[in-house]
């Protein structure tokens, strides 16, 4: 058994266990106009028009090594890259979509998680989630920088840019950040934009849902019309015919579900997405937080105990050293 | 009168200047990390978020610190007031230990210059664990220090002050036990939004905040194991078995308790076989395993117990079990996913020994100036 045998098999355990807290909290529901993006990887076809246009929507400058970084496994996103597009290769990786011997895209951007980690652990509401439209934006004004959202995010989205020694948390923010509001103003994502195959595309949760669903059902070979920019009014077609795709959604469901969400023909492990069972770490999380210290009620009782406690024990030490008793009181238990 | 006094030796000694040498080392690198960033210093990636400056300075250090949490459960809610003597040392140690971790926190936090945001209520996320671990560390370390001012007012006869502290320390004691109760319980929760990153064998989802909780007290008792088996030497009477069996008692409890939940837990999510897998966590885990089971051993055997060789054996295995399940949990076994590595860089693992150094060095002034340890203590 491996890791990702045993978080398979553990997810369904969390549920149950977590159910029984007083203060366990289900998984978020998606925002009622959640945005977000549908990435197809068969379609890709890895140019990374995406990625440029990333930088320039984000002002953020492509760098030289930019194009070789973004083809290495071992780079990933960073403060300078908010969206990258990776490689899966095996073998001789000359067959598009295949796993063996073959090769195949994945995008890697912020997932725009339902129920995101990094929003549930950011000590300071640095991380939010639009309550509308669902976008996770990030607020530098508060940032304090202690990464506790790196390390609550299952997709290592948030990086900080340790480089600068004023530095900042970088990750996508759907094109939508204040000065960029490309989503508050009509517009689409800059990647969804650039995409010459409809790879990435652009669009409310529901619809991208349905769009998912719909190529999951078709019959491979099949042609099938892809549309491109925004699946609600596509601005153009691109027909191809329909891969055995993988009867996989991924972030219909993983740890609660993401706007952004995957197709693909090779199984998402192997394109690098982590183990992630169906129930939100965050929901857990904050279940037993919020199990714990229920308006911090408990701690109160607890104080209130333990100074009742101490007040009658502390004249008994203050005086004799050697006070020596085996009476044992109870452990006050908080 | 007190019982406590200054132990009278020199402060400037061969192993200070030694210190002291470490410390500027990490004085220096710390600088760098404030004018160049925290990238030219550590080995902190997008992967690894935290290094050592979390994990040991706060994590593992804090836990170190648990002495004077430890001794006043057992002198002021278990009422056994022969370890009274040892309180100040501990109380002393404590705050030294978390003045380190708030100093740790502030330095690996890459908006330092923004960190009150944490103390606005309308920052404040309720849901995060960091959130709580931030604001009760910080009340801690108040705490810790008005409880070591009973100290500082007998140094300077300041007898007024004493008394009119003294009619409400029994709250700040009080507070001193809830406080880390609180904190060390939510560092163990801290792992839980971590998800599949933590190992397993280490991510015990609900039951994190209970063992964190379980081994900050063992440690803090493997540190009263020290200050007792030190100062009872230094009374010049050989009654060490007296005195620690009760605290004895009590970590067998603990260890007990902490090795039922633990393997509980890994037996009823069918993590068992992990346990034997021959990768690093598996070996990882039964080192920290034979750590804790060691000083139980001890403990139990009536024989083992007496030796006081055994007895400092088996409190100095306690803590390295306390501390490896934490970096292990935190660090060694967690794995953000492919394409990532940690390991702390040099500068970044000397900032951290420069630290140390410097409590040290503090501790060695504080017990030198102050009545702190015990009358004819002086081990
Ligand atoms: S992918 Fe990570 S950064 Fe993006 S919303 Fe989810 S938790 Fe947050
Ligand atoms: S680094 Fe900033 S955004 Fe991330 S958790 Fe810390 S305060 Fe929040
Ligand atoms: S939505 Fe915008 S910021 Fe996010 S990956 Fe696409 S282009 Fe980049």
């Amino acid at each position: 058994m491996n890791r990702r045998d045993f978080l398979k098999a553990a997810a369904g355990g969390a549920a149950v266990a977590c159910s029984g807290g007083a203060q366990a909290r289900d998984n978020l529901e998606p925002a009622p106009e959640a945005v977000g993006m549908l990435f197809d990887s068969t379609l890709c076809v890895g140019c990374k028009a995406c990625v440029s246009m990333c930088k320039e929507v984000n002002g953020m400058p492509p760098t030289l090594i930019e194009g070789k970084e973004a083809w290495d496994w071992a780079t990933d996103l960073s403060p300078q890259t908010l969206n990258v597009i990776k490689l899966y290769k095996d073998g001789e990786g000359n067959v598009k979509d295949q796993v063996k011997d073959g090769f195949a895209f994945e995008k890697r951007s912020c997932m725009h998680c339902v129920d995101p980690g990094c929003v549930s652990v950011c000590p300071v509401t640095a991380l939010r989630r639009h309550p509308v439209t669902g976008i996770v934006t990030f607020h530098v004004d508060a940032c304090i920088g202690c990464r506790t959202c790196t390390t609550g995010c299952p997709y290592n989205v948030p990086h900080f840019d340790y480089d600068d020694p004023f530095g900042q948390i970088y990750k996508c923010e759907m094109c939508n950040q204040e000065g960029v509001s490309r989503i508050d103003n009509g517009q689409i994502t800059g990647c969804a934009e650039a995409c010459p195959t409809g790879a990435t595309l652009f669009g409310s949760r529901v619809a991208l849902l349905e769009e998912a669903k719909r190529r999951m059902a078709l019959k491979p070979g099949d042609t099938y019309n892809y549309p491109m920019g925004d699946v609600r009014k596509p601005g153009s077609y691109h027909e191809k015919a329909t891969p055995v795709y993988e009867k996989h959604i991924w972030g219909e469901k993983e740890a609660g579900g993401t706007n952004v969400m995957h197709i693909s023909a090779v199984p998402f492990d192997k394109l690098g997405m982590p183990p992630l069972p169906e129930r939100s770490y965050a929901s857990i999380s904050e279940g037993v937080q919020h199990t714990l210290y229920s308006f911090m009620a408990l701690p109160a009782v607890a104080l209130i105990g333990l100074s009742y406690v101490v007040r009658k024990n502390l004249d008994a030490s203050e005086g004799e050293t050697d006070v020596s008793d085996d009476e044992g009181k109870e452990e006050e238990k908080s | 009168m007190s019982h406590y006094q200054p132990v009278e030796r020199k402060v400037v000694t061969v192993p200070f200047m030694v210190l002291g040498l470490i410390a500027m080392v990490g004085l220096y690198f710390l600088v760098q990390r404030f004018i160049l960033g925290m990238g030219p210093v550590t080995n902190l990636n997008g992967g690894y978020a935290w290094g050592i400056w979390v994990v040991y300075d706060i994590v593992v250090g804090t836990a170190l610190a648990c002495g004077g949490y430890a001794l006043a459960i057992t002198v002021y809610v278990l009422n056994k007031g022969k370890y009274h003597p040892l309180i100040r040392a501990a109380v002393t140690a404590s705050l030294l230990g978390y003045a380190l971790g708030g100093v740790g926190a502030f330095i690996d936090m890459g908006r330092w210059f923004q960190f009150y945001n944490i103390l606005l209520p309308w920052n404040m996320n309720f849901n995060s664990v960091m959130l709580e671990v931030g604001l009760c560390v910080m009340t801690y370390i108040l705490v810790l220090f008005i409880e070591f001012m009973p100290t500082v007012f007998e140094r300077f006869g300041m007898k007024d002050w004493a008394q009119r502290l003294n009619k409400v320390l029994f709250l700040f004691i009080a507070l001193g036990i809830l406080l880390p109760t609180m904190h060390q319980s939510s560092l163990g929760s801290m792992l839980i939004a971590m998800g599949y990153k933590v190992h397993p064998l280490w991510q015990s989802l609900h039951l994190q905040p209970l063992l964190a909780l379980l081994t900050a007290l063992t440690m803090g008792f493997a540190i009263v194991i020290f200050e007792a088996s030190f100062s009872t030497v230094g009374f010049g009477r050989n009654s060490e078995t007296k005195l620690l069996s009760g605290l004895g008692k009590g970590i067998i409890g603990l260890v007990s308790a902490y090795l039922i939940f633990r393997f509980g837990e890994i037996l009823l999510r069918g993590k068992f076989g992990l346990i034997f897998a021959g990768d690093l966590g598996s070996l990882m885990f039964i080192i920290e395993t034979a750590m804790f089971i060691f000083p139980l051993a001890v403990l139990l055997s009536p024989k083992m117990r007496e030796d006081g060789r055994m007895l400092l054996y088996a409190g100095v295995s306690l803590l390295f079990a306390g501390a490896l399940y934490r970096f292990n949990a935190y660090l060694i076994t967690m794995d953000p996913g492919p394409g990532y590595s940690y390991f702390p860089s040099f500068p970044e693992l000397m900032v951290t020994v420069g630290l140390v150094a410097i409590e040290i060095m503090a501790y060695l002034v504080i017990v030198k100036k102050f009545p702190v340890l015990p009358k004819h203590a002086h081990a």
